[in-house]
């Protein structure tokens, strides 16, 4: 029993990482109907920068308010010089435009910084958290600021101008303009927004998997299978799969014989596979209700 | 009385097909007037080019202030509400929600709380319904909804796209009856595109008739009406 509870708090401390990028990876989708498929390396690189300001001495928390602050500007200079001359094109084109900006980041991320593993501090420390063998204080860290973050989110989408303008913006574009909102603002603005939640989970996940410039490449495939799972117009959802597929992942390597810590990663698609055969929406995502 | 909204030479192209060649009309400030047409006719594709939602050349000219060049949400945001046809709903939103983004670029947010209300005390129903998703409302109360939204922006001047299309006609005359007041009491200045040309003649007080995409015909509604060959076409008797 010890051991399954020991599992299932591990999944979901990996897991609340996932979510995080899952959400970085909801918020362009919605944005622009397209997956980001350098969500990953964006969030290397802003790790990166905040390494870089700790190195030159500047304390933990100012380098992580400042890292946000310069990954949303980031975010927004992308989509302005690559996305938005893009907006209009197909499908193929958008895709290579990711996969360019995903060798771009890592390549330079690796000319800057080079790609020997380095170690990244943890603000939380390493010690059982409450005392409970089950956890460290870092991964309960990592699920304060995820579910942190997704109540700011949620609070922001409600209860703002701007959130709901970015809400219609996403829902119906053409629409959106009819009230006067600027869609195409909406659209850097959701870059942004993703761009600093992708440094967010870079920051978080650090301390556990090293600092190097391919760090980020396994923990984006479990985003974007938690992002699907969960339902990819529902950042809630985003956030829940990233929990479900890290629980899962990790009791599947436990307990299926032969899975071990290789085969995780099929069974955990091989899930979401199944999970969408029958919730093709996933599990959260919205089945609009619609009288016609 | 001036003219609010001048259109010159309007031409407007889908791709390689020109839809509008070379339309103009002009709306006096707080009228009321009506496009009538068949289908395919280039009442919406008008409506759109208006907006700059088409591509299209020709001069539009709005309280002195040239339209061309200018991006959706920014003709808007000058004070001219279009709703769309398919009335253009929020659909997951809720109805309160869609009646707040009508008001998204006002920066007046006492004004808006009251101005919901308003919007509650011409629509009794949009309030009963205020906190269900937009798109469970049935077409009636969502062209309620459409026209309300378009309220908010306080406009000066209000384009309708195939306000009646699928209502009943009993809802039909109820809308049309409170457009009427908006123009009348909130002073605002109205183009209605119609296929129902019957009850957009009793509601305007100006009319044009456009036909594959030019202007045929305009005057006073009253007169178009008793015109025999508007009769024929349109009317139907």
């Amino acid at each position: 029993m010890e051991l399954f509870t020991n599992q299932v708090l591990a999944g979901v401390a990996t897991g609340a990482i996932y979510a995080c990028m899952a959400l970085a990876v909801v918020m362009i989708y919605q944005a622009i109907d397209h997956l980001n498929f350098a969500q990953g390396e964006m969030a290397m690189f802003s790790t990166f920068i905040s390494w870089q300001l700790m190195q030159w001495g500047i304390p933990y928390w100012w380098a992580f308010l400042a890292t946000l602050a310069i990954s949303f500007a980031g975010g927004i200079l992308i989509e302005r010089l690559l996305f938005k001359p893009l907006a209009k094109a197909p499908v193929l084109t958008n895709v290579a435009g990711f996969i360019a900006l995903f060798a771009i980041v890592n390549s330079v991320a690796g000319l800057i910084w080079d790609f020997t593993i380095k170690q990244y501090p943890t603000p939380f420390g390493s010690s059982p958290f409450l005392g409970s063998q089950l956890i460290s204080t870092h991964q309960a860290g990592m699920i304060g600021v995820t579910l942190l973050m997704l109540v700011g989110l949620y609070l922001f989408f409600q209860f703002t101008r701007i959130g709901l303008a970015m809400r219609a913006a996403a829902a119906l574009p053409e629409s959106a303009r009819l009230v006067g909102v600027n869609t195409s603002w909406m659209i850097a603005l959701g870059w942004g927004m993703a761009s600093a939640i992708g440094a967010v989970a870079g920051i978080l996940i650090a301390p556990v998997v090293f600092l190097e410039p391919n760090m980020m490449g396994g923990v984006l495939v479990y985003g974007f299978a938690a992002a699907v799972l969960g339902g990819l117009s529902s950042p809630l959802g985003a956030v829940i799969g990233g929990f479900l597929v890290g629980v899962f992942e990790n009791l599947a390597g436990t307990y299926i014989p032969g899975v071990g810590n290789e085969l995780k990663l099929p069974i955990a698609l091989a899930l979401i596979i199944t999970v969408l055969v029958f919730k093709p929406a996933g599990l959260f995502g919205r089945t609009i209700v619609k009288r016609v | 009385m001036t003219a609010m909204l001048n259109v010159k030479d309007l031409r407007a192209y889908y791709g390689q097909v020109q839809a509008l060649h070379g339309l103009s009309f002009a709306l006096n400030e707080g009228s009321l007037t009506t496009l009538l047409g068949a289908n395919g006719a280039g009442k919406t594709t008008t409506l759109r080019a208006i907006c700059n939602m088409v591509r299209s050349t020709g001069a539009i000219e709005f309280e002195g202030k040239s339209l061309s060049g200018r991006s959706t949400e920014n003709v808007v945001r000058l004070g001219i509400a279009h709703v769309p046809q398919g009335r253009g709903t929020f659909t997951t939103m809720t109805v309160e929600e869609n009646l707040q983004l009508g008001a998204i670029t006002r920066s007046d947010s006492k004004n808006i709380v009251s101005d919901i209300e308003r919007m509650y005390a011409h629509f009794p129903v949009l309030k009963e319904r205020h906190t269900q998703q937009a798109g469970t409302l049935s077409g009636g109360e969502q062209q309620m909804l459409a026209v309300a939204r378009a309220l908010m922006l306080r406009p000066r001047l209000m384009l309708l796209d195939e306000p009646s299309f699928g209502l009943a006609p009993l809802i039909v005359r109820d809308l049309f009856k409170i457009l009427g007041k908006i123009n009348r009491e909130d002073k605002v200045t109205i183009l209605v595109v119609e296929q129902n040309a019957q009850l957009a003649l009793e509601l305007a007080d100006q009319a044009y008739v456009i036909e594959t995409g030019k202007i045929v015909m305009s005057g006073n509604a009253k007169e178009i009406a008793s015109n025999e060959d508007v009769r024929k076409s349109y009317l139907g008797y």
